[in-house]
């Protein structure tokens, strides 16, 4: 049996490896905008050498074709230099490569607040800013769908409960939407919070206060997104915690009599958990790739605004990282994910894929 | 039909499905009437023209039915125009003997606004041979004080920027300077001074007051020709305009408010239903077909799923200024592998095997023949909810796609309107209307559309309407 389990779980993994290697050259495809990028690079080099020789003195004794000559070996040398000699093609494959063994390499146009033109160190001062923020929402988000949906399905049909459903059409407007209104609200007319940003400037010197302005500029974009988002997590939980309380071993565990408490939790969250969990994970990875129109909105440095900017500016390696670490965590969490229902669930373990 | 009508008499039994329902008809109606009031072209060229369309009107300026609300009226632009004779308006060109000309020009107005006009531009046109008209400009207050605002040559097609004239400025504080014995600061506006009561509340601009009554502006003028032509415009620039006031270029807001409608709808809509149509397709080829047309199409939609889709969508709209519809046209491919494919896929492979299904097989039907008309119909009730909702959706990418700066260049659309009042700091500013106008709107459409789909939802899936 355990060699049935190893064996689909190997058949998964390399079928979610496979997926990562075509998306990833798929997105070098795209950001590379099929060669394009390659001809700005070079025309920039092309100009840049030039401009260097007419205007080194050493070579102001050469006519014209001498100079012409000297620009294009110098043009071929730093072709071959940069690897660029070889057809787009050809080094897609050696892009691929790289990205696939996370070696990054050094980003186009974008550097770090530090200086540093590394895509590991600019995608890393950028995370932990983007983690904070969304991990906290989707936390949030999470607990909030959890726990009033657990009490609505209870109370279902109650004001409270009709109250929630009449609410649920207001998720149909996007989080950056409810930001916009937010910031006119307690930004520009209460003036109690600030416009964006992650911290006051310039910054507070000592930890606490640092600490206090960073919770002070995440107070709008939190609320933006649970405004937005809240409801609707409310509306699914529910319907899907009452689905599940209208199940015959539930009606079965009501008519033995067993305490209310004992039904919410060992009759309808256990066997409801599993997908509840699978969909969280699977939104807080997404949400680590930030949120670009909301970090846009409150200029929340982060990995969304990154992407942005990289996009933008068609820097080809800040893109290809941010696309490559999205698909590795990404197929490591549904791999996790299988791999952990194989253990709890007796029918897929029966099944062995 | 008869079912279509039980159909329609559930629907309203329900009240957010009814509200729904009339905000949609209504933007519905407001589309139709734009698209036949202003052609899509004009809609165009009066958004694109510039300042040089619309000199007339002022800069950032409120709707005009604020004033109902307000204690404090806010003034309305009052144009006065030698072209156009109207009551306050007089002109007159005399000769006089065969080497010169006498130009009298006269504007009266009323003004009795709380407020101040926001600027004031005299525009000129004139025709002459070789001497330029000389122009002396008069301002007359209602308690009868003349100000001399400035002697001018007139060129062929010249104006005055009245409320810009530093010089005028400068003299004009030294003058209430001497008047009220007390020193005049220098942010006080031109257009206090001339409108201005003349007491202490004139030394701040927050506390001035409007000298309320009969303005005259004349111009004395003299050519050195005989048949010298000259017309002037009076423009007073007020606070208030249109129903939807105007933006940093002095536009009428009206007009993309207008124009965005029918745009947000056929974008959200277009999108909504023709990515929904496409997902059913796949996943029933998917699911009926199984073996390695299901393999390569799973894996087609798990590669779409790894990608990022506004990253990509970005990427793609930086590198071709897209109109609206390639736009529409890219997300539709961008999104057709999305979930929804596996959603279907899994509905259609319990479908596959009813027993209707197997009898298709049975006579024969081809295998395109089952997909359109045995397995596709089946699962179409209960996907309208989605496609419904997601028409919401769709309408705030095309938004979000503008506020990055990177929507349509020509068309004027909501998102632009807010992209619009970001970039010039409106929230700043407190100028909240210019960010509220286009978000309500799109708050509407997207409410709207979700208040229809979740009563959908609960008609068409019974499971939910149960329990």
């Amino acid at each position: 049996m355990y060699l049935r389990v190893a064996k689909y779980l190997l058949k998964r993994g390399i079928a979610l490896f496979i997926t990562v290697v075509v998306a990833v050259y798929i997105s070098i495809l795209i950001a590379n905008a099929g060669g394009y990028v390659d001809q700005i690079i070079k025309s920039e080099l092309y100009i840049s050498i030039s401009q260097s020789v007419r205007q080194n003195p050493a070579y102001k004794a050469l006519n014209e074709t001498q100079v012409r000559a000297l620009i294009e070996e110098f043009y071929a040398n730093e072709l071959k230099r940069i690897g660029f000699d070889k057809p787009f093609i050809y080094r897609s494959f050696i892009y691929l490569m790289d990205a696939l063994s996370l070696n990054l390499g050094r980003s186009l146009f974008i550097s770090s607040d530090s200086g540093s033109r590394s895509v590991r160190i600019i995608i890393l001062e950028r995370l932990p800013n983007t983690i904070l923020l969304f991990t906290t929402t989707q936390l949030l988000l999470f607990f909030i769908g959890l726990l009033i949906g657990l009490l609505l399905s209870r109370r279902y049909g109650s004001i409270l409960d009709r109250i929630f459903v009449l609410l649920a059409p207001l998720s149909s407007l996007p989080g950056w939407f409810y930001g916009i209104f937010l910031i006119l609200v307690f930004a520009s007319f209460l003036r109690i919070l600030p416009y964006g940003g992650m911290v006051d400037v310039p910054p507070p010197t000592d930890r606490f206060s640092y600490a206090l302005s960073v919770l002070k500029h995440m107070v709008l974009p939190i609320m933006s997104w649970l405004v937005a988002y809240s409801f609707i997590n409310i509306y699914v939980r529910r319907t899907f915690f009452l689905m599940f309380s209208s199940e015959e071993y539930v009606e079965l565990a009501k008519a033995k009599g067993l305490p209310e408490s004992v039904i919410q939790k060992r009759y309808i969250l256990r066997p409801t958990l599993p997908p509840i969990i699978t969909d969280f994970s699977l939104t807080l990875i997404a949400s680590w790739m930030g949120a670009i129109i909301t970090e846009t909105i409150f200029d929340w440095p982060g990995i969304g605004r990154l992407f942005y900017t990289a996009s933008v500016l068609f820097d080809t390696p800040v893109l290809i990282g941010l696309v490559v670490i999205y698909a590795y965590l990404l197929a490591v969490t549904v791999f996790v994910l299988e791999l952990i229902y194989v253990i709890v669930d007796p029918r897929i373990r029966a099944r062995g894929g | 039909m008869p079912r279509l009508k039980h159909f329609f008499r559930q629907l309203l039994l329900y009240k957010s499905a009814t509200v729904g329902l009339a905000i949609i008809l209504g933007l519905i109606a407001i589309s139709i009437y734009t698209v036949f009031s202003i052609p899509y072209s004009d809609a165009i060229k009066l958004w694109r023209a510039g300042e040089q369309y619309w000199l007339d009107t002022p800069r950032n300026a409120l709707p005009s039915w604020v004033n109902l609300f307000l204690s404090k009226k806010l003034p309305e632009t009052i144009i006065l125009d030698t072209e156009n004779p109207q009551v306050g308006v007089s002109k007159a060109i005399i000769s006089a003997g065969e080497e010169s000309s006498v130009i009298k020009v006269e504007f009266v107005f009323d003004y009795r606004y709380d407020d101040f006009p926001s600027e004031i531009n005299l525009f000129f046109k004139s025709s002459y041979n070789s001497s330029p008209p000389r122009l002396t400009i008069h301002w007359v207050k209602p308690n009868g004080e003349d100000i001399v605002l400035k002697s001018m040559l007139v060129a062929k097609d010249d104006r005055y920027y009245i409320s810009n004239d530093e010089k005028l400025a400068r003299r004009l504080r030294s003058t209430f300077s001497v008047k009220l014995n007390r020193t005049i600061g220098y942010d006080l506006p031109i257009l206090v001074l001339l409108f201005a009561q003349e007491d202490e509340s004139l030394l701040d601009p927050g506390t001035a007051k409007v000298m309320k009554g009969t303005y005259r502006l004349w111009i004395d003028g003299i050519a050195f020709e005989k048949d010298v032509k000259l017309d002037a415009k009076l423009v007073v620039y007020g606070k208030v305009y249109g129903w939807a006031g105007t933006d940093h270029l002095r536009r009428d807001l009206g007009i993309a408010l207008l124009w965005g409608t029918p745009i947000a709808l056929s974008f959200g809509i277009t999108a909504s239903v023709s990515v929904a149509l496409i997902q059913i397709f796949i996943g029933a080829l998917c699911a009926w077909f199984g073996g390695k047309v299901d393999t390569v199409l799973q894996r087609v939609t798990e590669i779409f799923m790894v990608l990022p889709f506004l990253p990509t969508l970005i990427m793609i709209s930086t590198l071709y200024k897209f109109n609206i519809w390639v736009l529409l046209l890219i997300v539709i491919l961008l999104s057709i592998f999305g979930s929804g494919v596996k959603n279907y896929r899994a509905m259609f492979l319990q479908i596959k095997e009813f027993p209707y299904v197997e009898a298709a097989r049975a006579y024969g039907a081809s295998n395109f023949r089952i997909v359109t008309y045995y397995l596709i119909p089946k699962v179409l009730p209960t996907i309208i909810p989605s496609m419904v909702l997601s028409v919401a959706d769709f309408v705030f990418l095309e938004a979000a796609l503008a506020i990055l700066g990177l929507g349509d260049p020509l068309a004027p659309t909501w998102g632009k309107i807010i992209n619009d009042a970001y970039v010039n700091g409106a929230l700043y500013k407190g100028l909240y209307y210019w960010v509220l106008e286009p978000s309500v709107m799109l708050a509407l459409t997207s409410l709207s559309f979700a208040m229809l789909g979740f009563t959908l939802d609960k008609i068409f899936n019974p499971k939910l309407r149960e329990i």
